[in-house]
């Protein structure tokens, strides 16, 4: 299927389609999508580092594959993790607000959540509406879940949205990676890194 | 954890595990002289499975008791028989939550019992493998082939494919893992067949080498926790999120669903390289088309060949994936076609409705002939229906259907 659908930020749509259905493919190894277009990793890390240092409230959201030291890979990305956040902070102006709020668990809690504290992908335009998150990332959600909650945020908030995911993408964020690594994450840093200073800030 | 490679290390019956595209690709095959339960029990020796639960009183296959004794042979990590249908499937749900390669069978009146589970192995992101000897499932009560269930199976989000021959059988088991377990995919697979007409009838298949083996399934790279109980899809049980009446619960609802057709979407990628494509193809330019699966490709071919000593050229669409369905590929396959002529072994005609909602002019499609019940198909019926619709004058055929 040729597919004309593009990953926007929102909001999109009382419910929006998944943008699998609407034809947009996963990227391949060495890729990654920028708002549904398959373009080479390079590119996305570029993008991605603009979109932080363009938005208010550049945001990271690991989840429960890097919180937890369950093997040597997932210690070593969470470093990696908070390297980037590190690297985001340094590099954003005053009025710039980089925030690291964790998703611990997929539970969906009641009567609420904290949305200072935690991001669930049940609720995650909760977290994003309270905290005026405009740009974020998800690394280490299992991607049934990354998915489930993108859909939600395009669907009900205007945040832009990238996936740094382990395994093999996800369409329905406007940017993702693929095959995710300690080193992969240390590279959107050094992109970070290199762009400071070079990218208006928001008004 | 089994995220490092394991291709080249043996398993306790001496079976490498071997890197799926030389397993399937290019190392030698033997060919062998089985019938299509039996070729199941080859497919299944081969495939690394941790578990599988039976519910072998259907007589429509006996690969239920055959892979109980390949668990005998040690090829199997654990087997059992449910109490019915319904336990089958929902003990088969809990192996897989374990992170457990799981392979049951089923066929007629025991899916539609067990129906209730497939849609929640699908919301759970398990790629169970079933195997679906297809066979009558409405009263009065039949033992012989009919494809109705395969319309309910359509609609759950599963992976649905359908087999023509055990050829097709024993490689799809295989690869079947290999598409379902993908964590972008990751769904169970219902691998369909014409019961009888493939599981009891022998053919001469090719097999791959008894010494190769699948690598083993990796739960780790599922796209949900392989086993927590105080998380979904675990926790959705006891704290489902529709018990709570509140907008954004539905949306978690709403978008767990999509996220689950999405899955299937994204199916097709790995089908096609695995696979060859949705569909095969013979004579696409020709002004009729025949669309089918299963064994009525096979009747299909004998027709066309019959056709073709009168003169009148038929092409073939061999529909090999109903989920992912190859509306694309069917629309390119029949752009040029007169008539769309899809036969079918069930009553209500469901691929023909398909195919219908899929392609334009689809006044051009014609849905039939219909056989049911366990009767079978000779192909001068299929012949008989093509030149009665190019207003051929034609003998009439006792036993065709609707």
């Amino acid at each position: 299927m040729i597919t004309q659908y593009k990953v926007m930020p929102g909001p999109e749509h009382f419910l929006p389609p998944s943008a699998a259905s609407m034809g947009n493919a996963l990227p391949d190894p060495g890729q990654g999508h920028i708002h549904g277009t398959i373009v080479q990793e390079e590119q996305a890390m570029e993008e991605a580092a603009r979109q932080f240092l363009s938005a208010k409230v550049p945001t990271l959201f690991p989840g429960p594959l890097v919180l937890w030291a369950w093997n040597d890979k997932a210690a070593k990305k969470a470093k990696a993790v908070r390297h980037l956040y590190e690297t985001i902070k340094d590099s954003v102006t005053s009025t710039q607000t980089a925030m690291l709020i964790p998703m611990p668990d997929y539970r969906p809690k009641y009567p609420k959540i904290n949305p200072e504290v935690e991001i669930n992908p049940n609720h995650p335009n909760l977290t994003i509406w309270h905290n005026k998150i405009d740009a974020c990332m998800f690394v280490g959600v299992h991607c049934h879940q990354a998915n489930l909650s993108l859909k939600i945020i395009r669907g009900g908030t205007s945040c832009y949205t990238v996936a740094m995911c382990a395994q093999a993408g996800h369409e329905d964020a406007m940017l993702s990676f693929r095959d995710a690594t300690a080193d992969k994450i240390i590279r959107l840093a050094d992109w970070v890194k290199k762009l400071k200073g070079s990218v208006e800030p928001p008004k | 954890m089994a995220t490092q490679s394991v291709i080249g290390q043996k398993n306790n019956k001496g079976q490498a595990f071997t890197d799926p595209r030389h397993m399937m690709f290019e190392a030698p095959r033997t060919p062998s002289f089985f019938t299509g339960s039996e070729v199941i029990k080859e497919a299944v020796r081969r495939a690394s499975c941790d578990m599988m639960v039976a519910y072998p009183i259907t007589p429509q296959s006996e690969a239920a008791a055959l892979c109980g004794e390949l668990f005998a042979e040690g090829y199997i990590g654990d087997y059992f028989r449910g109490e019915s249908e319904f336990a089958v499937m929902s003990q088969c749900a809990g192996a897989a939550f374990g992170g457990a390669r799981v392979f049951t069978t089923t066929a007629g009146p025991g899916t539609m019992r067990a129906m209730e589970n497939f849609p929640m192995w699908a919301g759970a992101r398990l790629p169970i493998q079933m195997i679906v000897t297809c066979r009558g499932i409405n009263s009065p009560l039949s033992i012989q082939p009919d494809t109705l269930e395969i319309s309910y199976l359509m609609q759950t989000g599963m992976l649905v494919w359908h087999a023509e021959t055990a050829q097709d059988f024993y490689d799809w088991i295989l690869l079947g893992y290999m598409v379902s377990e993908e964590p972008d995919v990751h769904l169970p697979l219902a691998l369909c067949c014409d019961g009888f007409f493939v599981t009891h009838t022998k053919d001469m298949v090719d097999l791959t080498p008894v010494d190769m083996c699948l690598p083993p399934y990796d739960p780790y790279r599922s796209p949900v926790p392989c086993m927590d109980m105080e998380c979904p899809p675990v926790r959705m049980m006891r704290d489902p999120f529709v018990m709570k009446s509140n907008y954004i619960s539905y949306a978690t609802h709403a978008s767990w669903q999509q996220e689950v057709w999405a899955a299937v979407e994204r199916s097709r990628k790995h089908t096609i390289g695995w696979m060859n494509g949705l569909i095969d193809t013979e004579n696409t330019d020709a002004d009729i088309i025949v669309v089918a699966s299963g064994t009525a490709v096979s009747q299909s071919r004998e027709a066309i060949d019959i056709l073709a000593d009168e003169g009148i050229s038929v092409g073939l669409v061999k529909v090999k994936t109903l989920r992912p369905w190859p509306g694309e590929e069917i629309k390119e396959a029949t752009k040029n076609a007169k008539h769309i002529i899809v036969p079918e072994f069930n009553v209500t005609g469901w691929l023909g409705r398909e195919v219908k909602a899929t392609v334009p002019n689809n006044e051009r499609v014609h849905s039939g002939p219909h056989v049911c019940g366990g009767m079978t198909m000779p192909p001068e019926i299929i012949a008989s229906e093509i030149k009665t619709i190019l207003g051929i004058k034609v003998e009439t055929l006792s036993g065709r259907g609707s």
